[in-house]
């Protein structure tokens, strides 16, 4: 069997743990075997996982409820890992999925594959995972009685249904937690800032990098984010240099973004930026350097000092 | 407080990766390396610590010799002192990574000042594996926590708050001793200046030979994904290429009426 621990949020099966079903299933088709989830709390998922072919739903009954308390879901997935030894178990490739895996792979002191984008059980199992964020692949084996695995997130579709599927069939079961498992707990939450386009939802994101040259140079990359309703993005670059906050970088470190167009200026295309936003529908790139590695990633290109293409393109946005 | 900050040296690779021949490594001939980059913000958030209220900060790597390079950069920014588990350059997979940590750990512990703090990065540059801290901390059953973008220590507690899913934020509270993995944005590291530089060359590192336990998983080899074929369209030159940008975004239905 193949367990897949899942996640939701508001009674909804989460996406990313959509898409580690779908690398569930094509491991038990693969090993002719079963696929079963895991979750704490979440009545609610039963359709959802049935759908996405799970034909059993393990349900931890925690005293904490839904709360995050990761070393206690560590040992809820732990509990059923020793009470129906399945071949592997799979996680998403989300904040939780990562480290309640973890926890889970160092207390039974087996190897764990972090974002994988394809696995081949077999003797050994081989599996594809990311490094450097994706821009680089490492084939490897892994060994151990129960292989442990994460999905990449977007690696597998989530929007992948079982014909015909039925319910999964709910079965609780109450782990016991000891005090050691809650010392770890999230103490309070705090609301979101508001105000702006988040980088993250925004449809245009004017990016400004190294070339941007200032601080002072941003005015006029935030006059064109204005003018296209959009968000300022950075290059690493700039945040090290103190010109913008980190909260704006766009990369391996910052955020990863996916709008209809990435605007960037004066960013030579360093691979960790390009994870950022390589997701964005149309990538323009202005740069005085036609060899940059941003070109190989563009869809369009000006070539130019973005100081004199910024504030044309703003010109001629306003009178159009 | 005594702090370990867990660092390691990874090549800074630029605008392209190129593997070696025998594609089991990137072919860094031709690349500098650097920490890896929320371990640099992991050193400067121990020397905060330390600045403001005392202690020292150790800065650990496993790698080979080599890897003092890194050290000294940590040192030069201010950790007091450093420990190398030097390694024969063989890359050691996240299982025996933490094993070799967590003997570095105890071993201050038997030597009589253990560590309150050990600070990581969320997760290596190169290997991407998000799991040493985690491992580190239940081998030495300490409270962990990951992902952190604001830390703050009170009577022996570390309050440390991250992005929580779908907005805003979380806050953990960890008893004192505790593993806490950090994310570049935690602060802004320092550039080491030409004082702390020399500084660094005469503080001591420690050099230890860590067991190794290969567990896996054990790469063959490495790839790089496959890049559709791609044109560029060069809309212009200069300024003058303004109008036809214009265009190009009124087809994509981005500029606003």
């Amino acid at each position: 069997m193949i367990l897949a621990f899942v996640e939701h949020a508001d009674g909804q099966l989460d996406r990313l743990s959509a898409e580690s079903l779908a690398l569930a299933r094509r491991l038990g088709a693969a090993v002719k075997t079963g696929v079963e989830a895991v979750a704490i709390g979440g009545e609610s998922l039963a359709a959802a996982v049935g759908r996405h072919g799970a034909d059993v739903l393990h349900l931890a009954q925690l005293d904490d409820g839904d709360a995050y308390v990761p070393d206690a879901w560590a040992a809820a997935v732990g509990d059923r890992i020793g009470a129906l030894g399945p071949e592997a178990v799979v996680a998403p490739g989300s904040v939780r999925g990562l480290e309640v895996l973890a926890v889970v792979a160092a207390r039974l002191g087996l190897p764990l594959a972090a974002n994988c984008i394809d696995v081949h059980p077999g003797d050994p199992w081989s599996v594809t995972r990311q490094r450097w964020a994706g821009s680089l692949l490492e084939e490897a084996t892994l060994e151990g009685p129960v292989k442990l695995l994460s999905a990449a997130p977007h690696a597998f579709p989530a929007d992948e249904m079982v014909a015909g599927a039925t319910d999964a069939r709910i079965e609780p079961f109450a782990p016991t937690i000891g005090e050691r498992e809650r010392r770890v707990r999230v103490a309070r939450r705090l609301a979101p800032e508001t105000g702006g386009v988040s980088l993250t939802d925004a449809r245009v994101v004017v990016g400004g990098g190294r070339g941007v040259g200032s601080a002072e140079g941003f005015a006029m990359i935030e006059e064109l984010a204005g003018l296209l309703g959009g968000a300022v993005g950075v290059s690493r670059a700039v945040t090290s240099a103190g010109w913008r906050p980190h909260t704006e970088q766009v990369g391996q470190t910052g955020a990863r973004i996916a709008p209809d167009l990435y605007i960037a200026c004066g960013i030579s295309g360093a691979i960790q930026h390009i994870v950022g936003c390589k997701a964005a529908k149309t990538i323009l790139a202005i740069n005085t350097d036609p060899d940059a590695p941003i070109m190989a990633q563009a869809d369009y290109a000006v070539i130019g000092d973005l100081r004199e293409v910024v504030p044309a393109i703003a010109a001629a946005l306003r009178r159009s | 407080m005594e702090i370990l900050v867990a660092i390691k040296r990874v090549p800074a690779t630029g605008g392209r990766i190129v593997l070696t021949a025998d594609e089991r490594a990137i072919d860094t001939r031709h690349l500098g390396f650097t920490v890896s980059p929320h371990e640099e913000c992991a050193v400067e958030e121990a020397v905060r610590i330390v600045e403001a209220g005392g202690g020292s900060v150790t800065a650990v790597t496993l790698g080979p010799e080599v890897a003092t390079e890194q050290l000294r950069d940590a040192m030069a920014i201010g950790a007091d002192r450093a420990v190398l588990l030097e390694t024969d350059g063989r890359e050691w997979d996240p299982m025996e990574t933490a094993a070799a940590i967590v003997d570095a750990v105890q071993a201050q512990a038997a030597a009589g000042t253990p560590y309150d703090l050990l600070l990581f990065g969320n997760e290596a540059a190169d290997t991407g594996d998000y799991q040493v801290p985690i491992r580190v901390a239940v081998a030495l059953d300490l409270p962990w926590v990951t992902g952190v973008k604001a830390l703050e220590l009170r009577d022996g507690v570390a309050v440390a708050r991250r992005e929580a899913v779908g907005g805003g934020w979380e806050e953990f509270e960890l008893p004192l001793p505790a593993v806490v993995a950090v994310k570049e944005g935690i602060n802004l590291p320092r550039y080491p200046s030409l004082p702390g530089r020399l500084r660094a060359n005469k503080k001591p590192i420690d050099r230890v030979a860590p067991t190794a336990r290969p567990s896996g998983p054990t790469m063959s080899r490495l790839r790089l994904p496959r890049e559709e074929a791609h044109e560029v369209e060069i809309l212009g030159r200069g300024a003058d290429a303004a109008p036809r940008v214009v265009e190009v975004m009124r087809t994509l239905g981005v500029v606003r009426s």
